[in-house]
Formats: structure tokens, sequence, C-alpha cells
């Protein structure tokens, strides 16, 4: 791979244009240390997102070679082959400037989904019982690692051709609350999840599965939706 | 959106299957209209049987039956995704759909010659 | 769509595929049966004419084709192309209709 990294990176804003930097070639260097590096070392005004750097918390994720990706959790040898990388900021959402997108419309979806935790009307009496083997608890569990990064939803397709479309984050949260058993809100959650905004209009691509940091199947939770939205609609409660 | 992301097996089985299904679909009136010539007696459907004998046309039918069995197996793929959700084996089953079309097309071929 | 009918329109899609699975595995073998010899009008005809299971078969194959056919170019439309709304459902409904009413003239052309 040489000496030096060629690294052309984003600046701007949707109008924007890749800039080219030369970063020198470190044993074990990320992806995220080739950012940092140009923010300290060659232009200050470098805008990009990071907190944990060590693959807990998704907020460094940016498109690097054309695929989404937690630039530190992507060593440079995986993906630098020939010593080039191309880093711009996710996709399928607008840019705020370099290396940043707005997350807003992804999380307003999640919320659209409905998916959060609706409680029953009394407080119970006493704490719920779920076994961790049940078949609802190990739906549940399979979906409920996601940290809301959106390495899925800049990779789905659907999302690229349905602006409208809740996208496989929203619809997977969506499905681990539809078998959390404690939860009170699902006549109006399956309402929110189906149709041609929600999981009707996947097409089981799995690029979503492919991509996410976290091994989380989406396309899985969402054949979970349609199948509970299809027994809805044929019991009248859709 | 970026190739190089979209370049995994699902996303092909994804591909293969909408464009046979539209090829399909555009196919199958034709399909119907030729069959429908048996209506005035069996001499118009032996006419143009007759005019499908050409290699070209042959050519074509053996893609025809490749196409149908592609977006059967592909199918098949979805079904068991949506209803069964069983997760590990996807990537087998595009490998095993695109084996058994092509097994079934092959078949076909060697049948008409 | 509502979402309701959006749903409906999936639960049939997928319907129609189920019964589409068994026809079209049985119209592939009939086809590489059929073609072993050449193919004729009189060798179909031995088969179809007066057959009233085939003529069952083919009508139930063409009906949940023409569903299933009418559906999906709706859905690739919709996501391929900026056509929408009710002028979209009403073409999907006419090539249904359409493809359905061919293919129902052959069979019954095939078994009279």
């Amino acid at each position: 791979m040489g000496e030096t990294l060629h690294v052309a990176v984003w600046r701007g804003t949707a109008a924007g244009r890749l800039v080219p930097y030369e970063v020198p070639v470190q044993e074990s260097q990320t992806v995220l240390d080739v950012v940092t590096y140009i923010q300290r070392h060659l232009d200050p005004s470098l805008s990009y997102r990071f907190a944990c750097r060590v693959g807990m918390c998704g907020s460094c994720a940016m498109t690097v070679n054309g695929v989404a990706r937690w630039t530190c959790r992507t060593h440079v040898r995986r993906v630098a082959r020939d010593g080039r990388l191309e880093l711009k900021p996710l996709e399928r959402l607008p840019v705020i400037k370099d290396l940043a997108a707005d997350m807003s419309a992804f999380f307003e979806k999640w919320t659209r989904a409905k998916g959060t935790f609706v409680p029953q009307g009394e407080l119970p009496a006493d704490f719920a019982v779920v076994p961790p083997g049940t078949p609802q608890r190990r739906a549940a569990d399979a979906g409920i690692e996601c940290i809301g990064c959106g390495v899925c939803y800049a990779s789905c397709d659907v999302v690229a051709w349905k602006p409208d479309y809740l996208g496989p984050a929203a619809l997977n949260r969506a499905w681990t609350l539809v078998n959390d058993v404690r939860d009170a809100g699902n006549a109006e959650r399956l309402k929110a999840v189906a149709g041609d905004a929600g999981c009707h209009s996947c097409h089981s691509h799995q690029s979503c599965f492919e991509r996410c940091p976290k091994a989380i199947d989406p396309t899985a939770s969402i054949a979970g939706l349609k199948r509970a939205t299809a027994w809805a609609a044929l019991r009248g409660e859709l | 959106m970026s190739w190089r992301a979209r370049n995994h097996p699902n996303f092909w089985a994804f591909a293969v299957h909408r464009l046979s299904g539209l090829l399909l679909a555009i196919f199958l009136p034709f399909h119907f209209w030729a069959l429908g010539t048996a209506i005035t007696g069996a001499a118009r459907l032996d006419a143009f049987l007759a005019w499908s004998e050409q290699p070209l046309v042959k050519l074509a039918e053996v893609g025809l039956v490749t196409l149908l069995a592609l977006h059967l197996t592909g199918g098949l793929r979805l079904l068991a995704i949506e209803l069964l959700a069983w997760r590990d084996w996807q990537k087998t089953a595009v490998s095993l759909s695109a084996g058994v079309s092509l097994a079934v097309g092959l078949l076909f071929l060697l049948n008409i010659f | 769509m509502s979402a309701r009918g959006d749903t409906w329109l999936w639960i049939l899609q997928r319907a129609s595929a189920l019964v589409l699975a068994f026809a079209v595995l049985v119209h592939i073998v009939t086809i590489i049966y059929a073609v072993r010899h050449g193919l004729s009008a009189a060798a179909i005809l031995l088969r179809t004419a007066g057959d009233p299971w085939w003529l069952g078969f083919y009508l139930i194959f063409v009906a949940a084709a023409a569903l299933h056919a009418g559906i999906g170019m709706r859905v690739i439309m919709r996501e391929w192309t900026p056509w929408r709304g009710r002028s979209l459902d009403f073409a999907a409904l006419l090539l249904a209709l359409g493809t359905l009413a061919a293919g129902w003239r052959a069979a019954l052309g095939l078994f009279a």
C-alpha cells in the first residue's frame, strides 16, 4: 500500500465536492484515524462526527468507498487496497456539512413507526415475568441491540426509491415492541407500520443485514411485521 | 446509490426476480393470444406452432422457461423469508434457486432438439 | 392506497404466489413432457379437449397469474416511475382483467 494514503473527502453541503488529502500510512490505522489526522494536521475546518471511538455508539458512520460503515471499526487495510479512500457523509440523508449528515428524518420516522413503548393503563402490582426463552422474547432480543446509527437506512434501496419509506431501523424497532408482552400499543403500531410507507415496501434485498455492524436482520423483523399486519387485516383489526 | 454497496447475492436475487417478473408479465398476453388461436380450430394453432419452429424463437422459448423457473425459485425464497422467518439460509437459497432454474432451462433445451 | 388496502394487496400477492408455485411446477413439467416428441396443436388438444380437470386447472392458473401480474406491475411502476394514484391503480386493474379475459378465452378454446 505504500507510505501515503490518497484520501478524497466530501467538503461542503449537498452542493459540495471531493477534496484530496495525503495522509501517512500507520500500523493498525482505522478510517476514523485518517479523518482525525486530516482535521488535526491538514485542515481544521473539516466537520465530522465521532464519540466513543470503540464501536459502541455508532456516531462515526459514514460512506467509505461507496459503502456505509462505522469508521472507528474499519481498518484502512481492509478497504483501501490500492491506497485510495473516498469519504462521504451517510447517504439518503441531507448533508449538514462535510461528513456530518442530518439524522432528523431518520429519528422522525422512528416516531412515525410508533417505535416507543406504550405502558398499560395502570401501574402493575408486580414486575412482569418474561422468560427469555419464549419465542416473543427471542424475537425482540434479535433486534433490540440497535443503537440507531443509520447505516442500514443509508444502505436501503427502498429508502432511496420512496422518500416516505419508514426504513429498516424504525421498522425493526417497531417489531421489537410488537414482541414486548408488556406493551399495550400494538393496535396503533400495526396501523403505523402497514402500507406503502411501511413494511409492505420491503423487497428483502437484505442490504440492511449485510451492512449492520451489530448483525441485526431488519429484513427478518420486517417479515415479522408483514405477518402481524396480515393477521390483523384478516381479523378486521387493521 | 453505490453499486459497490449493492453487489451482494440477495440484491441480485431481488434484481433477477423483478426483471423476470416484468418480462413474464409482458410475455403473458402474447402467450394467451397464441393459444387463443385454437378457438378457431387446430389449423391456426398449428400454423403458429410451425412459425415457432425457427431456431431464434426456440432460443427465446428456452429463455422464457428459464425466466419462469428463476421467478418461481426466487419467489419460493421470498415466501420462505416472509412466512417462515428463518434467516441463516438465505444465501444458500439464492444459489440453490439459480442452480435449479438453470437446470430446468437446460432440460427444456435438451428436449426441444 | 390506505394501509389496510396495501396490506390486502400484499396478502393477495402471496396467496396467488402460493397457487402459482404449484401451478407453475405442473406447467413446467407438462411443457418439458409435451415438447419431447414435437409440439403440435393435435398433441395439445388431445390432452386438453373435453377434459374438465385441465380446464379447471387452467382457469385457476390464469386467474392467479393475472392477479399476480397486475399487482406486481403496479409495484414496479410505483417504485421505478413517477406514476402513482388512482390512474395507476386503474391501469393495473385493466391489465389484470385483460390478461384474465385473454387467458380464459384460450383455456376455453383448448377445452371446447
